[in-house]
């Protein structure tokens, strides 16, 4: 069977509910950056194949939209780390369950 | 999009993605996660190959595979004593659940959907993508350039140790 639209959305639908099941329970602080780059990626996915596939303004939007989203990511992952490392130093852990402190 | 090949590589790169996804779940050392990631990054690739954006499979191998693995990396070697246990908290059953419905819900959508598919779409080379980024979307990427600068000056500060700061106060 030739995949059509439907089988990539339903991949990036997949992917992306894993995403979310990582993020909203992995104990590890980086455990929870790792579900959102797994979210951020099939979101990508999504666009993509909607670009390759849909009517409408062409592919060229979808791929550039695609383009800034890398960008974001990369930010993001960037001050997470950042503040994991940042957070480590102060507490001696990265537990999301123990950080339960507004002060340092 | 037809052939033989197409549909697969698209199968292979499928179960490829899903076991690196559920092996980033499953495994109980964050090492073995940030592995099975890095497989799940290289398989994106393959998918955007497949979906004819060249640049951007390119892009995802050099920025995700390169870039940001590597990162999560080092914050793993950086937090030693953390420990490299990749638990679940008590919320792992109502998440799954949450995401089980949600997943129930999209692909119902996607299923019902009677989407509008160009059955011949042009192909987009490198050259358009520059050049849709440097005329219609020139501000968002001037914008995200700032994006990257702050980022990247955020992160350094974050970072800095107290005796650091110290010494550059003197």
């Amino acid at each position: 069977m030739t995949p059509g639209l439907e089988h990539f959305l339903t991949v990036g639908a997949i992917l992306f509910c894993l995403g979310l099941t990582i993020a909203l329970s992995k104990r590890n602080a980086i455990g929870v950056l790792m579900g959102i780059e797994i979210m951020l990626n099939a979101v990508n996915l999504t666009l993509l194949s909607f670009a390759r596939f849909g009517v409408g303004h062409g592919p060229v939007t979808g791929q550039a939209f695609v383009v800034f989203i890398i960008t974001v990511a990369a930010a993001e992952a960037a001050v997470a780390l950042a503040l994991a490392v940042s957070v480590y130093r102060n507490r001696d852990t990265i537990d999301v369950d123990k950080m339960n402190l507004l002060r340092s | 999009m037809e052939g033989f090949g197409v549909s697969l590589a698209f199968w292979i790169l499928t179960g490829v993605t899903l076991v690196a996804a559920l092996g980033v779940l499953a495994s109980r050392n964050l090492l073995h996660a940030v592995l099975f990631l890095i497989l799940l990054f290289v398989g994106m690739a393959g998918y955007f190959v497949l979906l004819s954006a060249d640049f951007l499979a390119m892009a995802q191998v050099i920025i995700y595979v390169g870039a940001i693995a590597v990162l999560v990396l080092f914050a793993v070697l950086l937090t030693p004593r953390a420990g490299r246990n990749n638990g679940e908290t008590r919320m792992f059953l109502p998440a799954l659940l949450l995401c089980g419905t949600l997943l129930a819900i999209i692909l119902f959508v996607i299923t019902d959907t009677n989407w509008a598919v160009a059955d011949e779409s042009p192909s987009v080379t490198a050259a358009d993508l520059g050049e849709a980024l440097l005329s219609r979307w020139v501000l968002p990427f001037e914008l995200a350039s700032v994006l990257l600068t702050v980022a990247l000056v955020g992160s350094i500060m974050l970072v800095r140790s107290r005796e650091e700061e110290a010494e550059d106060a003197v």
